[in-house]
This record gives structure tokens, sequence and C-alpha cells, in this order.
């Protein structure tokens, strides 16, 4: 079995993080980059289903900057087998569609039994480059998985929607998503920090992956940002310290200000 | 006015989701609502009058026996045909997780751009402009897509008000979903609401507890002061990590954002990926014993108190005011 992990570099969610106000674009230079939290949750579904069954195959592929070979090679560390690099300036501001894109035409040429994913990145969020990536490449996909069971020949598991919960299969190869409801991930020891140092390494442009943006976008409809505002940030209201009488005080708060 | 499709989402049962009125409302902002329906050969015809009510000029009818056991397979099929037909300005979905597939799939096979999480809608002559609240409210962006058809995912219940109500020109169609490329729907376990409290997505007043509550049984003084207040409950990660309630009422950047009239944090520090969650309330209220906590940076009141004596303090107070 392969099993291709897709791991997003992202800003820090501990740092404050910022648009660039003329592009609305992350700016990544603002805050440290790490692998998505939501990432290193479907790296270790991977790892561990790895664990318990030999001859598996762990490949980590991410889109994104020079930055990323650093988050890469954390998930070779972490017990990853190789990584897939698709780097290219034509890149930079991507939407969903091209990133999507990118990581359809990567997948194809790398092969693989199952794409497992975050089910929404912590800075762009749209949960839908998983998706879109499984039409690219006309197989199913699961996304939002709560549990996730790996046989030889099918993935299942249940799916979390906002009304309920639905109990779902497909046939391999598919493409998931999974929710912070799977665990957290290992850490890197240092036997794996080492070997991570020579385990391969592609980077890949697009058109080592036969995009020409100008051909392959043509009548594709993008998505661009006109404008971003910072909002003023919120300030400190009354602070008090409670000496007994908190609670009512509380209360006449919130009656002056009509809320009860 | 150009067409705007809007996919309705459909319970397992049938009816219509709590989102239809809102979607609709959305479309009619820019231009002539589309209700497009998947529903089960014969079923369709009951929900015309309502989405009619609701604002739909037209609705398309896709019947497609799949519906209940194919995911997404046929949602995406029934929209494809409805923007062969019909040449839509824009196609909107709901942004809940299955919205979100629809418009992934559908914009990869018509070469659209998504618009992921709108707040609001508008015409600025032929563009069609949303809004976004990001990083919890930190930012507003606009945006629009260029060169191509445009997908928008509207976020739930935001859009208020209604659209006109209309008497919709039905258009049926039959179809068939191609099976080899979609999961299979084994069941499907709908959530049995079994609270008489509001949900927490929408709720004009949530009170959330912490990891400060200690357990699950002492949580239930959370769920006390927010029956006191008529209030949705929310909860922290690592309340809902340390099992103290469940995941669904998670506030925060991986969790529900909210944004209420009244927010009530009890024991909850105010990490940064919380108040990306809830900083957009209009009124923010913390209690917890930490007096340099951050969830104080925010707050419009701040208790430094411990809330196992200021809560039920003010849940007698809020019930001694009612009996006056
Ligand atoms: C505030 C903000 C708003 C945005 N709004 C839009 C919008 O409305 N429409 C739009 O088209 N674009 C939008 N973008 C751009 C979008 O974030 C990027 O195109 C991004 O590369 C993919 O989308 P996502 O982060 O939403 O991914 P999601 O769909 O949320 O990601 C889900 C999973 O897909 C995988 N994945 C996603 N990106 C990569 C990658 N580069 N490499 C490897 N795996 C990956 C990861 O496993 C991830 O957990 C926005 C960006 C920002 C910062
Ligand atoms: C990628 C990522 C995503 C995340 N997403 C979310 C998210 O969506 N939502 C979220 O909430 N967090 C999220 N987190 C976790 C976040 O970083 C914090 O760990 C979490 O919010 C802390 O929860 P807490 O405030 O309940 O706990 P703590 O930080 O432990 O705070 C408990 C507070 O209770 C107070 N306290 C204790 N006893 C009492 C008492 N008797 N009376 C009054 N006060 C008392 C303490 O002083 C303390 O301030 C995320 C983290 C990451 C890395």
């Amino acid at each position: 079995m392969k099993i291709i992990v897709l791991v997003k570099q992202v800003p820090d969610t501990y740092g404050e993080r910022t648009l660039d106000p003329t592009t609305g674009w992350i700016d990544r230079a603002g805050s440290d980059a790490v692998i998505d939290e939501i990432d290193e949750r479907a790296l270790e579904v991977a790892l561990s289903y790895k664990d318990a069954h030999k001859g598996t195959e762990v490949v980590v592929l991410s889109m994104g900057s020079k930055a990323v070979t650093v988050g890469l090679r954390k998930g070779l560390a972490m017990g990853a087998d190789s990584a897939v690099h698709v780097l290219d300036a034509a890149l930079e501001g991507a939407d969903a569609g091209w990133t999507a894109a990118a990581i359809a035409a990567a997948l194809t040429s790398t092969g693989f039994d199952l794409v497992i994913a975050g089910n929404e990145s912590t800075d762009g969020g749209g949960g839908v480059v998983p998706a879109m990536v499984a039409e690219h490449l006309g197989l199913a996909h699961m996304t939002f998985l709560e549990s996730v069971d790996i046989s030889a020949d099918q993935v299942a598991g249940e799916r979390a929607t906002g009304q309920g919960t639905l109990r779902v299969h497909a046939s391999l190869p598919a493409v998931i998503s999974i929710t912070e409801n799977l665990p957290e991930a290992r850490f890197p020891n240092f036997r794996g920090i080492m070997s991570a140092k020579k385990k391969p390494f592609r980077v890949a442009s697009l058109g080592d992956l036969g995009i020409d943006p100008a051909v392959t976008f043509a009548g594709v409809g993008r998505s661009v940002v006109l404008q971003a505002t910072k909002r003023p940030a919120r300030t400190a209201g009354t602070k008090i310290v409670d000496e007994g009488n908190a609670g009512v005080e509380l209360a006449d708060f919130l009656v002056a200000g009509h809320l009860i | 006015m150009s067409n705007i499709l809007a996919l309705i989402e459909v319970s397992s049962n049938g009816d219509l989701r709590d989102s239809t009125s809102s979607l609709l409302a959305a479309a009619a902002r820019i231009g002539s609502p589309v209700a497009v329906v998947v529903t089960t050969p014969g079923a369709g015809s009951a929900l015309v009058e309502r989405l009619g009510n609701l604002g739909a000029a037209q609705v398309f009818l896709a019947e497609i026996d799949q519906g209940g056991t194919l995911l997404v397979a046929p949602q995406v099929d029934a929209l494809a045909a409805a923007v062969s037909t019909l040449a839509p300005g824009a196609i909107l979905t709901v942004n809940s997780v299955e919205g979100r597939d629809v418009a992934a799939r559908l914009g990869v096979r018509i070469g659209a751009g998504l618009v992921i999480d709108a707040v609001n809608l508008r015409s600025e002559g032929l563009t069609i402009v949303a809004t976004h609240s990001v990083f919890g409210g930190a930012y507003t962006v606009e945006s629009t897509v260029q060169g191509g058809p445009m997908i928008v995912t509207v976020r739930e219940g935001v859009i208020e008000g209604a659209a006109d109500a209309a008497v919709p020109v039905v258009t049926t169609v039959s179809l068939t979903s191609d099976a080899s490329n979609s999961a299979v729907i084994d069941e499907v376990i709908d959530v049995v609401v079994a609270s008489t409290r509001p949900g927490l997505r929408g709720a004009t007043r949530v009170v959330s507890g912490g990891r400060g509550l200690g357990s699950q049984e002492k949580f239930s003084l959370v769920d006390q002061l927010a029956d006191a207040l008529g209030a949705a409950v929310g909860a922290s990660r690592a309340a809902v990590d340390a099992g103290f309630v469940a995941q669904a009422c998670q506030v925060g950047q991986t969790g529900v954002t909210v944004s209420p009239q009244l927010y009530v944090a009890l024991g909850i520090s105010g990490a940064i990926q919380h108040r990306a969650g809830m900083q957009t309330a209009k009124t923010i209220v913390a209690i917890n014993k930490d007096a340099d906590a951050p969830i104080f940076d925010i707050a419009d009141f701040g208790i430094v108190g411990d809330v196992f004596t200021v809560v039920p303090q003010l849940i007698a107070a809020i019930e001694s005011r009612g009996k006056k």
C-alpha cells in the first residue's frame, strides 16, 4: 500500500497571523511557519497503518515555497519514507483551484493507493482542496472523517456533518480528509531525524508535472482578493477582582446593557 | 437579472434544511434565485411551494435515485445539469461540509473559481463581490472570481432577511450519477437534538466553559448559567479534549465561530485559537482566577475570581430579578 499524505505549511497559530493588505495573501514573513497540526494528524493515520502493516510506503507531499523543505524533513523524521515538494514561482498566491491542480498532477506522477489530507487548513481554511484533487483524479473522496478504517482494497469511516454523522466507504484508490478527532501525531525521535537526511526528496516544478499555467488554466475562474482591511483590535473594558459581590455586579452590568 | 443557482440541502427524511431561507436571500441579493434540489423521483413537487415562499423564482428538481446512497455525486451532477441549461451568473452552496464538497468537485468540473465562506454578497456592475471575515474577524476581505464561472460557499445563517415570495417556474430532470468515482453512504445517523437549548451556530447568547471547570460533573455549572440566560453552551478545546463536553461545542479556530450579542467565558484562558472563534461577539464577559489571563484583554467585563463562587451568585441574582 502506498499512502500519500498532503501537508501544508502554515503560519504558527500561536502567533498573530497577518494579511498583506494589497494582495490579501498571508504575510508569511510575519510569522513562523510550521506543518499544519491537522496534517500531522493525517500523517499519524498513515504511520500507524504502516506500523501495523509492514511494506506500507508513506510519502509526504507539499506545494509551497522553499521554506516547505523544513516541514517535509520533519515528516520524514516522523517516519515517512520519501517526500515530494512542488515548487514553482508561478504558484505564488495560488488559489484553491491552482493548488488542487498542481497537487493532483504531482500525485499522478508519484502513484498511490490512498491520499490522506487534513479537513481544513488553519490559514486558508477552505476545506476544499482534497475534494478538488479527487475530482481531478476521477476518484471518490470522503472528507471530514472522524474515524478511519483502512483495509487492503477500501477505506471506511464516519464523517461528521453539521446535521449528524454518516458512515461511508470507498474503494481504493481514494482521497480522504480527517478532522482533529483523530489522534495527535508522534514526535520525531533522534534516529528518525538522522535517517531523514538520507531519504528520497523530490522537487518538482510545474513544467516537470506537465502543467503550463497559460494553457492549463485558460478559461478557468480564479479567486482574487480585491481588498483586505484589518479590523480595529478589541480593547479591554472593566476588570474587577471578586471581593464577595462580583456575581451581583455582573448581573447589574448585564441589566444595564439590556442583556438580561 | 442573471440566474443565481442555490443548492438547497435536504435532510435524510426529505425536509428542507434551516439554511434554505438564508441561502435564497443571499441569491436574491445578486440576481434571480434558482433553487436546485436533489430528490427521489416524485418527491420534489411537495417542496416547490415552500421554496417559492422563501424566494425561489425557479426550482430545478433533479430526480436521482442515488441521492441517499452516493456521497455528494448526485448534488454535483444536479448543479452541473442546471449550469448547462440555465447559464447562471453564480452558483451558491452552504458553507457546510456537504456544500463545500459539492463546490469543490463542481468547481473543477466546470472550471470555476471558488469563493469560500462568504458572509455577504453584492453586485457592482457585472462583478459579484463577496465579503469574508477571516482569522476570527481580525480582517474583512473582499474577493471575486475573474476569468471564468464563480462558485460561492455562504456561511450558514449570517445573511439575514428573506427574499420576496414567488410562484416558481419548475424544471424537472432525471439523472443517474456515475457510482464509480463516488464514496458510498452506508448509514445516516442524524443527530437527534435532545436539548431544548439553542444551537451554538447563530446563537445570540453563548456561555462557554474551559479547563478551569475541572471535571465533566462540574461542567454542569456552565449548563446552569446557560439555562438561566437562555444561552447556547460552548467550550474550549482543552475542555473538549478532557472529555467535559462534546466536540460539537468547541468554539475557536478549529471549532465553531460564533458572533453572539453576549459571550461568557468561564475558566478559559483566552488562547489565540479560542479567541479566533468568538472575538466578534458584541459583549464579552470573562471570569477567571488568573488576573493575567489573556481573555481579559478582550473582555468588556472581566472578573478575577473563582467560577464556583461567582457563577452561583450570578445565577441567584438573575433568578431573583426574574421574580420581581
Ligand atoms: C484568509 C484566506 C482566505 C482564502 N480564501 C480563498 C478563497 O475564497 N478561494 C480560494 O480559491 N482560495 C482562497 N485562499 C487561498 C487558499 O488558502 C490557498 O489556495 C491554499 O493553497 C489552499 O486552500 P486552503 O488552505 O483553504 O486548503 P484546505 O482545503 O483548507 O486544505 C485542506 C487540506 O488540503 C491539503 N492542502 C491544502 N493546501 C496544500 C498545499 N499547498 N500543499 C499540500 N497540501 C495542501 C492539506 O492536507 C490540508 O489540510 C485563501 C487564503 C487565505 C489565507
Ligand atoms: C492548531 C490548533 C488549533 C486549536 N483550536 C482551538 C479551538 O478551536 N478552540 C480552543 O478553545 N482552543 C484551540 N486550541 C487550543 C488552545 O491553544 C488552548 O490550548 C485552549 O484554548 C486552552 O483551553 P482553556 O482556556 O480551557 O485551558 P487553559 O489554557 O488551561 O485555561 C484554563 C483557565 O481556567 C482558569 N481557571 C482554573 N480554575 C478556575 C476557577 N475555579 N475559576 C476561574 N478560573 C479558573 C485558569 O486560570 C486558566 O486561565 C488550538 C490549538 C492549536 C495548536
